[in-house]
């Protein structure tokens, strides 16, 4: 390291109360940041995790749907409509809706039930016990062995429940590649038992999905299905679109923004003020090191050394602290939605960068206008 | 060979404009030799201080020439001047100006840090001059821990660490009392002072003025004489 970085660092270090005050502001201000931004986006993957799970490329469904739990029922002939379409290569219904699942206690609980395709089973989960062609038989559902599956008191293959007055069986215990975002479990069956145990309106298919047999169809399949006054979404748009949702139309996303934004103005105010008291302490020792001989390049170097090291610092304990507190809430709570990303931990990087930019900005300012003069002249 | 190491001509230094124009040098014509301690004494508000920046390349006058070593010091740029400031200038200042947070060998290596010395090597010879002023036991404490005589010749450690030809001392006496004072000056004048060095001291202490070799006397901004030190002659 360069003598005048060594000096900097020792400058900065050996406050040991302002180097620790301004660690603390800006180490909590990265933990909010992150952890807000980490739970909106857990919140989001959470929300799209249906569209994962059951992977179609292609969705279709009303224009005013916004998200899988509020589909709005479609009639038979968009999935006919959708299965002449040019370019598809195979479409399917899926049902999904809620049910209420009367337990052994006499509890009910409610479940997110999925109805898959009779012919197909476009979409099953993987299975971690039983067969999948169990499934076809009477009273059968497969259930999600997820975060939400001890809510229906950890049935085992053979357990017996109530769903709306009917008899369920659990034929197969399986995984999804991700829980959804109501905490509530999820049972598979197929299209028919589930329009016929649940209630339903005068519609039953909740979303058609389509294969198309290239990329290159997916456009006159969008053009077509919208003749009818339906949506085909590709998985990407679907997913955005119930992000859009929870971003813009439900007040979480500015709810998370305003939350960033302050954590971000603690963070730079705290250690702003740190800095720029810092700075004034010092600010004498600066102009008789301009006199001495230093130039003004290298205090500003120095400076800014300070500042991004401490900030860099600090970035480091507050992803960390964050990380702490996810790894902890997810052992007492499975289903806690958070996730730490590429893109949060670079937006909370340039975030800090900034703080770092503007509290260097401001000590280099003073240390730029006092004059060696200024030391001789007391 | 020439011994003259700066040279002031027609010097002038005015703050200020149109009705608060404050004229705070006039006309300032010297010389300093190597070898020789050179006073400058005056009441506050005389302009010692200002001639002391204008001629160690603090601060610019507006008219007038200085040379250090017959460079012309106020035509060189910014860079230039922190180098010779660097390389040919030790400032001892009132307020000694140590880093309070840095070890008093630290303190006393700024100047090769800042010459690019690689810093055990810097620490090292930091070392030797705080040999030289009495203080390596003193090394490794902060300079809050240290006396005022001891900061003065921690901040003298400083000043000479980097072998500069010309020593700057600003009212070095100034928070010292009388008898420290007069130790520090003796110390400087005994082991700092050689042929190839010039010292000028800015002080208003006439405690220390049997010190000097020639005292040059400044009021109202202007040189008002210039002479040698009968005080110090043999």
């Amino acid at each position: 390291m360069s003598g005048i970085y060594r000096i900097a660092l020792k400058l900065l270090v050996n406050d040991k109360s302002k180097f620790t005050a301004l660690l603390v502001g800006i180490t909590f201000a990265v933990f909010l940041m992150v952890m807000m931004m980490s739970m909106f986006s857990g919140i989001l993957s959470k929300s799209c995790a249906p569209v994962y799970n059951i992977g179609a490329r292609i969705w279709v469904m009303d224009p005013a749907v916004n998200n899988t739990v509020s589909s709005i029922p479609m009639p038979d002939y968009v999935l006919s409509t959708a299965r002449s379409i040019n370019g598809v290569k195979y479409a399917v219904p899926l049902y999904y809706g809620g049910a209420q699942v009367k337990l052994r206690n006499g509890n009910f609980q409610g479940v997110t039930v999925i109805g898959l395709d009779d012919a197909t089973l476009f979409g099953r989960p993987e299975l971690l016990e039983g067969k999948i062609e169990d499934i076809f038989a009477e009273n059968a559902f497969l259930i999600v062995k997820d975060a939400e599956f001890n809510k229906l008191e950890n049935p085992k293959l053979g357990s017996e429940f109530e769903i709306n007055d009917n008899r369920g069986l659990v034929v197969g215990i399986a995984k999804v590649a991700s829980s959804g975002l109501f905490g509530v479990p999820t049972l598979y069956t197929t299209f028919n038992r589930a329009i016929t145990y649940i209630p339903s309106t005068r519609f039953t298919t909740s979303y058609v999905l389509i294969e198309p047999k290239s990329e290159t169809d997916i456009p006159r399949i969008q053009r077509e299905i919208a003749k009818l006054g339906y949506q085909a979404l590709t998985r990407e748009q679907f997913v955005k679109k119930i992000s859009d949702f929870y971003t813009f139309k439900t007040g979480m996303g500015m709810n998370i923004l305003l939350m960033t934004t302050i954590s971000f103005i603690v963070g730079l105010s705290i250690s702003g003020q740190t800095f720029y008291t810092f700075i004034l302490e010092n600010l004498e020792k600066f102009g008789a090191m301009k006199a001495i001989g230093a130039k003004g390049r290298e205090l500003i170097s120095m400076i800014m050394f300070q500042a991004f090291f401490t900030s860099l610092i600090g970035y480091g304990l507050g992803v960390g602290a964050a990380s702490s507190f996810m790894m902890l809430a997810k052992l007492r709570m499975p289903d806690y939605a958070a996730q730490i990303t590429f893109t949060i931990l670079a937006f909370a990087l340039v975030m800090v960068t900034i703080i770092a930019g503007v509290s260097s900005y401001i000590g280099v300012r003073k240390v730029l206008q006092i004059q060696p003069f200024d030391i001789f002249r007391g | 060979m020439d011994d003259c190491v700066i040279r002031a001509s027609n010097l002038e230094k005015w703050f200020g404009e149109g009705e608060a124009r404050t004229q705070a040098v006039k006309d300032a014509n010297f010389e300093a030799h190597y070898g020789e301690m050179l006073y400058i004494v005056g009441p506050s508000g005389s302009g010692k201080t200002t001639l002391l920046s204008m001629i160690s390349g603090i601060l610019k006058p507006n008219g007038g020439q200085v040379t250090i070593e017959g460079r012309d010091l106020w035509a060189m740029t910014d860079d230039e001047l922190a180098d010779l400031r660097l390389n040919k200038l030790g400032f001892v200042f009132q307020d000694y100006h140590l880093f309070p947070r840095l070890s008093t060998v630290e303190n006393v290596a700024i100047p090769l840090i800042l010459k690019k010395m690689e810093w055990n090597q810097a620490l090292r010879l930091a070392l030797e001059y705080l040999q030289i002023v009495g203080l390596k036991d003193r090394a490794e404490l902060q300079p809050v821990n240290l006396s005022g005589g001891e900061q003065q010749r921690v901040a003298i450690a400083r000043a000479i660490v980097g072998q500069p030809d010309i020593l700057i001392f600003d009212e070095p006496t100034a928070s010292l009392d009388g008898d420290t004072g007069r130790k520090i000056v003796e110390f400087v004048k005994t082991n700092i002072l050689n042929e190839k060095r010039c010292i000028i001291i800015v002080t208003h202490d006439s405690r220390i003025y049997e010190y000097a070799d020639r005292i040059m006397k400044m009021e109202d901004g202007k040189i008002t004489g210039l002479e040698n030190n009968h005080l110090n002659e043999k």
